[in-house]
């Protein structure tokens, strides 16, 4: 059976010979127009002239858009409608599109969209989060605050108490394949949208609205994206809308990709944030009361700030019981891109802040971090957990592939904390409850005491820390570091409703299937473990399995492929749709078989019912020709979710998926240089689908995670500008800045909860495994001298070196 | 302009109206060849890498910066051509399927074309061929289990591009052959822009959109490529490159070749020119401050005229250089040994990376002080620039931890520098003032070097 074979991507071979197709590379009709913005050049004012005639006669120019021309909705918002095409009178950031120039060329386009005249009455601008505070400029009503217990008390009693502030910047998206679209009109006024974008029925809408048509009108279609990590759920509306505008005005087939600089120009990355944070805790490290602020700038438009910074109060624990615990979250309105969705989803940020209170207590008691660490667990699941199905010595490949038996669920409703507790070796005594988060979900399927003592075992990590302080000794110019850190993450998107997803299959007569569903493929292997499902429904080999383009005429309604949701939902309404046809297909050869549905059985391509063996498209010519359906669609939905955002109460999550890392670095004292030498990663993916796509999801999210706290640093100057806006300033990890020592390994016990074969979310978890290297930094910057580092994020070479200074007192 | 060159495998007649299309441009929009992926338009990304033969061999490059008239006489092969004719994937592509190289797949055809070169040219030093290639999906790792494991396969024979049919010149006077042709054309042309390796002019014309007049291609003058021994000196050609620099250096003056190792990339380096890297007068170019600790002399002609100066005397100003109109970087020559000499380069990230800071250092210490002192930076003020009072500071005392701590104060005499999105003034002032701890630290002795330190 497919599902847990450790298959290449589907469209392996399509990349390596470079033959698969993204929007640029997809041959248009003749007459294609290409598109390009011209963009504010200041980052706040009011717009007072705009002399575009040096852009209309520039050569190749066709027409010049601007905000005045739009015929129906000037919106690109996923949000609340502030969010403009093109800049009407008020501009809120440098890099704003002003107008859109429509050209025969994408050069022609680039060249004239240089040349417009646009007087901006410029005002100071508000860039910083300290400047965001003072003006009070902010999204919602104010900040939010969730809290449990008593913090403000509970900090004055503590035994030891610890104030501090770490500021952790954003992160540029860097998918390889630029923001892309390509419109093509089509008879009656409709439109055929080919986008790179993570959130094709986002496209639809936005697209529809601007050309003043029913939703019916557009057809959205992603084959793939190349590359997306959340850059894509949002930011892909504009190029799309404008081309769409732009082909009905004249209707001739219109795309648009940013030219790279552009790209990082306009549009939204990570929300950098500041947290401030005031911990009680005794001698042994154990936390008694927190009390966090977050601050996270958010850009000029909500976009997807709100859930952003919701997610990241709802990581502020990570894997940690915060017994009196008040966070209070900001969200500020500043004049720079819209911060928009990025892997974590602000989840990283929020375990930043809890990472750097574990650090900064276990420097205080002087213990050692993981140590600390395992103190402020949640407890270990009760009733156990399925054991790992595998040792980690086996490399990744075919899994016997049985069909999980559903394990005995046993989750409480919501929060309450009822059940009986489990005693094994890592449950504590009669002590309080201890396994509800801040926000009164109870944490059912904590399985990181067991990941941790694998972890730290399988790593030799004590015996490398006390190797680590003996070559620190001998060594006065380069210091090592090592640090552990868990990952525990929760799985659903936080707007309940967001959690369905839809799926059309169709079996041919042949025997061949067609399969089709919302999520859309960005590298992360959806559609590759989504027909595997299909594969394992049916019994028949994965290339009897036709994956295609994620089309909003397919499928209807979708959500975004993001919050790591893409197989769990995707996967369960292919395999609805699949149980569907196999059901008829059951019913319709039992009847001609004088058997019972049930004992018809699907499997190595072939169909057995009783004695009668036939294959599996002799099958589907037999149902057909019996005139029975071999097309159904599919429909999920994540079942026991229950949550209020403003009370910061409920069960937001189906599950958790769970994460441990132990990294060593080197830095050098003299400039702050720092690489990392070795990682051991133990990560759980539930029982996975596809091994080896999960273990590249794990080593590419490590490493992007890692690349986030070391050398990707944006900066912006003083009026506005991002100077590091191409990947000639901006770094992104290259090739040799992997560890030198990479070991990722599986946990492979089943998920609790009843996902698909009881797999777990994978895309975004493993990306806060890189917070265990930024904690190695801040150790080995420890080793320095007495004092406390306060490495600050991202901990570039500079950092580094202050950090250095710092510890030395 | 007409020019003629292999295209996997295919002799391509291509009239040139504009000098300045690329060769990615070109590809996919013209030959419908969309394997080769855009994805910077500037070199630092490795997403259009392609394979070009010529008689040095066979290299990779960035074809976004690379413009149509340089390939005359040579042979591109793109990612379409790295299968076999029939289909048969090349044993690196296959690799990379098996072992789950691609997600996105949108930098693998580089990918695919730089470890395909990489695999012809029998290397084995897989993250320096990789360097210039980004991914942003994988972590790298099961590409470099990819590239290992391709490594031992034989080459396929469809990999050995011949020499096209016309190789030789096409006649046209921005094509020069020679060093003496260029001086004449030049002279006479002394608005046009000279394009040596296109890795800086390329930018120009890809981000800045700039119109570039008159241009003239360097790459054809054989006799400005190439390296010369002379009573121990190498004499460096102009359109040498910083591969073949490299080589030139790697067991002489290894600290040099260490920095030219993490100079941009091996798609940027096979590029890049020497001439050009010091023509250009960028303050943060990576050869000036070890070619200026050396003692380096530069060569400057103008028609037959011919001039030689101090390297640091070249840089006059940010953007000025000492180089009249139609006068042009023949040559470079510096020692060919120098055992003192120390290079440190100190960017974000290692690879692929302009120099927040370069320091080169080369002191000699004779009956037990420092009798010469040769010290200069990039990234530290508008020129690359020698540290005159850090010299003056050192020379004549004991070369000593307190000699040092003596001269520190100097380099604030010395550099101003600015901030900006790669360093802070003051960080900068501190490391180059540390680099002179490190430099005395490295020859007593002590580990100071992150690179060399394993897990």
């Amino acid at each position: 059976m497919s599902v847990a074979s450790s298959l290449p991507h589907d469209a392996a071979r399509l990349h390596v010979t470079g033959t698969a197709r993204y929007v640029d590379d997809i041959p248009v009709p003749a007459g294609c127009l290409h598109l390009a913005f011209g963009i504010s050049e200041v980052a706040r004012g009011e717009i007072t002239a705009m002399d575009l005639a040096e852009v209309r006669q520039s050569p190749g120019v066709v027409a010049v858009l601007t905000a005045a021309d739009l015929p129906f909705a000037n919106d690109v918002s996923p949000s609340i409608h502030d969010e403009p095409l093109l800049a009407e009178g008020t501009v809120n950031y440098l890099g704003q599109p002003l107008f859109a120039v429509v050209a025969e060329s994408h050069l022609a386009a680039r060249a004239a969209a240089r040349k417009g005249r646009v007087e901006i009455a410029a005002e100071p601008p508000i860039l910083t989060i300290d400047e965001a505070i003072a003006a009070n400029s902010h999204f919602e009503d104010g900040p939010r605050i969730w809290s449990r217990g008593d913090a403000a008390t509970a900090l004055a009693t503590a035994p030891r108490r610890l104030r501090g502030s770490v500021e952790i910047g954003g992160q540029e998206h860097f998918y390889l394949e630029g923001q892309a679209a390509l419109a093509l009109p089509q008879e009656g006024g409709d439109m055929i949208v080919h986008s790179s974008t993570q959130h094709p029925t986002e496209i639809q809408h936005k697209v529809a609205d601007a050309i003043g048509r029913p939703m019916h009108a557009v057809r959205v279609e992603t084959r793939r994206m190349g590359g997306g990590f959340g850059g894509k759920e949002s930011q892909g509306n504009a190029l799309a809308v404008a081309c769409a505008v732009a082909a009905r005005l004249t209707g001739r087939p219109c795309k648009m990709r940013y030219d790279r600089d552009d790209d990082m120009t306009i549009t939204g990355k990570r929300h950098d944030f500041r947290i401030d944070y005031d911990v009680g805790f005794d001698d042994a490290g154990r936390v008694l009361a927190l009390d966090f602020t977050q601050y996270a700038r958010c850009g000029w438009a909500q976009d997807l700030s709100l859930p952003v910074a919701d997610r990241a109060m709802l990581h502020a624990d990570n894997a940690y019981f915060l017994p009196d615990v008040r966070i209070t979250s900001h969200r500020l309105k500043t004049n720079t891109q819209s911060a928009t969705a990025f892997r974590g989803f602000g989840g990283p940020q929020g375990m930043v802040g809890i990472e750097r209170v574990m650090d900064e207590i276990a420097h205080a008691v002087g213990r050692d971090g993981a140590e600390v660490r395992r103190l402020n667990y949640y407890d270990a699941a009760e009733g156990g957990l399925p054991a790992p199905r595998r040792s980690s010595a086996t490399p990744p490949g075919s899994i016997s592939g049985q069909m999980k038996k559903p394990g005995t669920a046993h989750r409480s409703e919501s929060g309450t904390g009822a059940a009986v507790r489990f005693g094994g070796a890592h449950s504590p005594g009669a002590a309080a409850d201890r396994n509800t988060t801040p926000y009164g979900m109870e944490v059912t399927d904590f399985v990181l005491h067991e990941m941790t003592d694998r972890l730290l075992a399988d790593s030799g990590y004590a015996a490398r820390k006390a190797a680590v302080a003996e070559w620190n000794a001998a060594s006065p110019i380069l210091k090592k570091g090592i640090a552990f850190s868990p990952v525990k993450f929760g799985i659903s998107f936080t707007l309940t409703f967001l959690n369905q997803a839809g799926a059309l299959v169709h079996v041919y007569q042949d025997g061949s299937v067609h399969l089709n569903h919302g999520g859309t493929e960005m590298g992360q292997g959806l559609f590759q473990k989504v027909a595997q499902v299909a594969a394992s429904r049916f019994g028949i080999p994965l290339d009897a399995v036709k994956i295609t383009a994620t089309d909003t005429a397919k499928v209807p309604n979708t959500s975004a492929t993001a919050a790591s949701s893409g197989s769990d939902l995707n996967g369960m309404a292919v395999k609805a749709a699949c149980d569907t046809i196999r059901d008829r297909m059951a019913e319709c050869l039992a009847t001609l078989h004088q058997a019972r549905p049930d004992q018809v059985r699907f499997a190595d391509g072939q169909v057995e019912v009783g004695e009668t063996r036939m294959t599996f498209a002799e099958a589907a010519a037999l149902t057909y020709q019996n005139r029975v359906s071999l097309s159904a669609t599919g429909f999920y939905k994540t079942p026991d979710l229950e949550w209020d955002r403003i009370r910061g109460h409920g069960r937001p999550f189906f599950y958790f998926a769970y994460g441990a890392a132990v990294t060593e670095v080197v830095i050098d004292t003299l400039t702050g240089e720092n690489r990392i030498l070795r990682a051991d990663i133990l990560h759980d993916c539930g029982a996975s689908l596809n091994p080896a796509i999960d273990i590249g999801q794990i080593e590419g999210g490590y490493v992007q995670g890692a690349g986030w706290l070391t050398t990707e640093e944006l900066v912006w100057d003083d009026e506005g500008r991002l100077r590091t806006h191409a990947p000639s300033t901006y770094k992104i990890p290259a090739c040799s800045d992997r560890p030198d020592i990479f070991n990722v390994t599986l946990w492979d016990g089943e998920n609790r909860a009843e996902t698909i074969y009881r797999s777990k979310a994978v895309g975004e978890p493993p990306l806060m495994l890189g917070i265990s290297a930024w904690l190695a930094l801040s150790d080995a910057c420890a080793a320095c001298g007495p004092a406390y580092p306060d490495l600050q994020a991202p901990a570039t070479a500079e950092a580094v070196l202050a950090a250095v200074e710092r510890a030395r007192g | 302009m007409e020019i003629a060159f292999l295209l996997n495998g295919e002799t391509v007649n291509v009239p040139v109206p504009d000098p300045t299309v690329t060769l990615l441009d070109w590809l996919r929009e013209e030959r419908g060849l969309t394997g080769t992926k855009e994805g910077c338009n500037e070199g630092d990304c490795g997403a259009c890498t392609v394979m070009v033969t010529d008689e040095q061999g066979a290299r990779a490059l960035n074809a976004c910066i690379l413009f149509l008239p340089q390939l005359q006489g040579k042979a591109v092969r793109t990612v379409e051509g790295i299968a076999g004719p029939g289909g048969s994937l090349h044993p690196v592509q296959e690799a990379m399927v098996d072992h789950h190289g691609s997600q996105c797949g949108f930098c693998t055809p580089g990918f695919v074309v730089s470890m395909a070169v990489g695999h012809l040219n029998g290397r084995r030093d897989h993250d320096d061929v990789l360097a210039g290639n980004l991914c942003r999906c994988t972590g790298y790792a099961p590409i470099v289990r990819a590239a290992e494991a391709a490594a031992e396969a034989p080459v396929p024979d469809w990999m050995q591009d011949r020499q096209p049919p016309h190789a030789a010149a096409n006649g046209d006077p921005a094509l020069p052959e020679s060093a003496d042709e260029l001086a004449a054309w030049y002279a006479a042309h002394p608005e046009a822009t000279l394009v040596a390796g296109a890795t800086d002019v390329g930018l120009w014309v890809t981000k800045q959109m700039r119109d570039l007049g008159e241009v003239c291609f360097l790459n054809r003058c054989a006799d400005l490529r190439g390296i010369e021994a002379q009573a121990g000196w190498l004499r460096v050609g102009a359109m040498t490159n910083m591969v073949e620099v490299h080589e030139a250096v790697r067991d002489r003056l290894p600290s040099y070749a260490e920095l030219i190792r993490r100079y941009g990339s091996e798609q940027v380096r096979q590029a890049a020119t020497i001439g050009g890297n010091i023509a250009n007068g960028s303050p943060i170019g990576d050869n000036p401050p070890p070619l200026i600790a050396l003692g380096a002399v530069l060569h400057l002609r103008k028609g037959d005229a011919r001039r030689d100066l101090p390297l640091e005397d070249f840089f006059l100003d940010y953007g000025k250089q000492d180089r009249g109109p139609g006068e042009f970087v023949e040559a470079v020559s510096f020692p060919a040994e120098a055992p003192d000499l120390r290079c440190y380069k100190l960017s974000k990230r290692f690879d692929q990376d302009i120099s927040a800071v370069c320091g080169a250092f080369n002191l000699t210490v004779r009956d037990g002080v420092v009798a010469e002192a040769r010290i200069a930076f990039g990234g530290m003020a508008g020129i690359p620039k020698r540290a005159v009072a850090v010299e003056a500071a050192l020379k004549g005392r004991p070369f000593d931890a307190a000699a040092v701590d003596a001269a520190l104060p100097a380099f604030a005499e010395d550099f101003a520098p600015l901030t900006d999105m790669r360093a802070s003034a003051e960080y900068r002032l501190t490391t180059a003032q540390n680099m002179l701890r490190r430099y005395h630290a490295e020859r007593t002795g002590a580990a100071v070097d992150v690179l060399e330190v394993g897990p």
